[in-house]
């Protein structure tokens, strides 16, 4: 992940420019942001407050707010387990301790080389056939230990692949 | 050229429906045979997901589940013809029970259709219902709402005809005087999936409704707040949003008619409680999403402080059929106070989940035994939750209740938005308590302390007794702990969150008696 430097601090001024005077701004904001530099870092705070006239400490108190929003770089994957009730029925409890021992982190951590974040998440919608995991952009449903391990395999040689 | 129907529906896509269809595409090339794929979306039948559906003479044949290695031996049996010897051949779609018993009239068209062709929309009934609100007074439209007796469908059951009675009544303040329609599109709850069901099925059915409520009190800006876990609806939404303005059936002017509402798809970032009505007001307005007090309702005082319907995905979905068919029509279905259909959802361990929509009344045994078939596992059925996270746990003796409003008040249950998630004998019930108030931690707003914190004590209270810590006092203070949330807390988030916790107090008890286990103690 690169870091913030000149052109990610102005990709998030020109951001704020553009959105600052719809309705309720704040939220579209901070989502543009976050989807094209992957978090929001602290010195786009600053550019936000400014721009949106208000102060550092109410910027972050939305950031904070939402579970959606980070403040560190992810990993190159992102992997969401669903720890709901639908998703506990058919064993997610056992799927997340199988999960955060294969791939060595806990949730809201990034693996030490950069390669996956782990994060919870509270019902993908696709509840009828649990348990379900998030893949970067794709659920998965009916999801077993072997099936998540071909999964995170499939990564890593993708990774592979493209070098 | 046959056409072929593959879903686009996340479920169908969970299971492997991408994959399916380029693979599929390629093998029919291979061999010539002319296809067309059509990305429908799905019926609700999610443990036949990804179901293939091919069209003949005699209606759609379905197969299901197909997975890629099925390809090969689906076309040696001539699918494309309805090769009905093929295993995974389930016969003609229409005809499978779980379809056949149902009441669709708000899923009628889901995956029958292409979700974003404005053309089938139209040709199954599509914008017959805004034509008729378009020559009709609010007044008017109002009453046609509440004489079908809708209630909302988001949790709460109030009536939607009083609700836009309010805001139609109410005078906007201001110089920027605006009335707003939002729809609740945060769908939280674990279990229900029936409100992406209709935006990935049939969004030009939402717009309509919120167009026709825009008509109805005035309002020509209205919001779709939805959660970002649903991408792919999220992207159906803004497709089917720009067809119907580059049809003028939204925007200015709708069909030469005067009338103008304009409809904005906005993101929500992953916080259950801004399914709160008041908290996702305030999380439009680009705030923290805390809960506002009421009064004032968000019908008089709402967004940016106008008058504001705020109605839930299905509330909103069921108008078009309302003002088409006519409020009697709708109303003919239901008993008691609950009328008209409710797409029940059938989700966790249980063999058939899928959508079930049905008029009120059947039992929930009814909907577990004749359209679940049972548990997943094979496992006996033990404990049944209905209404999402802040629902009851049911025991097979409240099986027998009938899914309406007031049967379950009366059970001290909720039927919620409907959802309901069924678990075998393996479910550990203390467990299921203990994660109620969890829960509740990672969710809560923050704003009331019965709720903030007391969930927090919550946890190490059932952590105490599951360990037989001083067991009788802290099982009476898990319920001094209760009736002060209950009684103390804004909203229903901390007003409920006892709701299952109770309920697993009341009828497993024995699960809070059990002997420590090693991984429990965690
Ligand atoms: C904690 C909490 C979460 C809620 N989540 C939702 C939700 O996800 N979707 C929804 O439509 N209503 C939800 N509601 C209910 C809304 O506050 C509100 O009653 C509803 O959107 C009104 O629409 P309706 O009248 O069409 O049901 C929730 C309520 C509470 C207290
Ligand atoms: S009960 Fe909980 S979620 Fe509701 S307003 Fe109070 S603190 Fe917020
Ligand atoms: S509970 Fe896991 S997807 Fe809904």
């Amino acid at each position: 992940m690169t870091a913030f430097n000149e052109q990610s601090r102005q990709q998030v001024s020109d951001i704020v420019e553009e959105m600052k005077n719809l309705p309720g701004a704040m939220l579209p904001i901070l989502h543009a942001i976050q989807d094209a530099q992957g978090y929001i870092h602290t010195d786009a705070v600053s550019i936000i407050a400014e721009g949106m006239a208000q102060s550092r400490a109410e910027v972050h108190g939305v950031i904070s707010f939402y579970h959606h929003f980070r403040t560190t770089p992810p990993g190159k994957h992102t992997i969401q387990v669903c720890r709901a009730e639908a998703c506990q029925s058919m064993g997610s409890r056992q799927l997340e301790a199988h999960v955060k021992e294969k791939l060595g982190i806990g949730f809201h951590q990034t693996s030490a080389d950069q390669q996956m974040s782990l994060e919870p998440v509270y019902c993908l919608g696709n509840c009828a056939c649990a348990p379900s995991i998030q893949v970067n952009d794709d659920v998965v449903g009916r999801v077993t230990a072997s099936k998540f391990d071909q999964l995170v395999d499939q990564l890593s040689t993708q990774a592979l692949e493209v070098k | 050229m046959v056409k072929v129907y593959i879903p686009r529906d996340t479920t169908a896509l969970a299971m492997g429906a991408e994959r399916l269809a380029t693979e599929l595409a390629v093998e029919a090339k291979n061999r010539g045979a002319d296809i067309e794929i059509v990305r429908n979306s799905s019926r609700g039948m999610f443990w036949l997901e990804p179901l293939v559906e091919v069209e003949t003479a005699n209606g759609r044949v379905a197969f299901g589940p197909v997975e890629a290695k099925d390809i090969d031996s689906l076309f040696d049996a001539d699918f494309v013809n309805g090769g009905l010897s093929h295993p995974l051949c389930q016969g003609l779609t229409e005809e499978i029970p779980y379809l056949k018993k149902q009441q669709r009239l708000t899923f009628a068209r889901a995956g029958i259709t292409d979700p974003v062709s404005l053309e089938d929309y139209q040709a199954h009934d599509g914008f017959k219902g805004l034509k008729k609100a378009l020559e009709m007074s609010g007044q008017a439209i109002v009453d046609e709402v509440k004489n079908s007796g809708l209630r909302g469908r988001g949790g709460a059951a109030f009536p939607t005809g009083i609700k836009w009675q309010t805001v139609h009544d109410a005078v906007a303040p201001g110089d920027a005087a605006q009335k707003y329609i939002v729809c609740n599109a945060d769908e939280g709850d674990s279990g229900t999936f029936a409100d992406r069901m209709v935006m990935e099925a049939d969004p030009f059915m939402l717009i309509e409704g919120m167009t026709i409520a825009g008509l109805a009190v005035g309002a020509t800006q209205g919001y779709i707040y939805l959660r970002s876990e649903y991408p792919i609806a999220h992207q159906l939404l803004n497709e089917a949003l720009a067809k119907a303005e580059a049809a003028n059936l939204l925007g200015e002017n709708i069909l030469g008619s005067g009338k103008t509402f304009h409809l904005e798809v906005r993101l929500g970032a992953g916080a259950y409680i801004c399914g709160e009505e008041t908290s996702l007001l305030e999380s439009l307005e680009g705030k923290r999403g805390l809960v506002r007090a009421k009064p004032p309702l968000p019908a008089i005082v709402g967004l940016f402080g106008q008058p504001t319907i705020v109605n839930n995905v299905l509330s909103l979905a069921a108008i078009p059929y309302i003002m088409a068919e006519g409020s009697k029509a709708y109303a003919d279905y239901g008993m008691g106070r609950s009328l008209g259909t409710l797409p029940f959802q059938l989700a966790g361990n249980i063999k058939r989940g899928g959508l079930v929509e049905l008029a009120f009344g059947l039992t929930l045994r009814e909907l577990l035994e004749d359209f679940g078939g049972g548990t997943f596992s094979g496992r006996p059925m033990r404990a049944v939750q209905v209404g999402g996270p802040l629902g009851a746990y049911l025991p097979e003796s409240q099986w027998d209740t009938p899914l309406d409003y007031e049967s379950f008040a009366a059970v001290s249950a909720v039927l919620g938005h409907g959802g309901v998630v069924a678990f075998d004998d393996t479910v550990d019930m203390s467990q299921q308590a203990r994660f109620a108030m969890e829960f509740c931690v990672v969710e809560s707003c923050g704003k009331c302390t019965p709720c903030r914190i007391g969930s927090t004590r919550g946890v190490e209270v059932i952590d105490r007794i599951v360990n037989d810590e001083n067991r009788e006092d802290n099982l009476e203070l898990l319920n001094d702990l209760c009736d002060t949330m209950i009684d103390g807390s804004l909203c229903a988030m901390g007003g409920m969150t006892p709701f299952p916790v109770k309920s697993v107090i009341n009828h497993f008890p024995e699960d809070l008696h059990k002997p420590v286990t090693e991984d429990m103690a965690s």
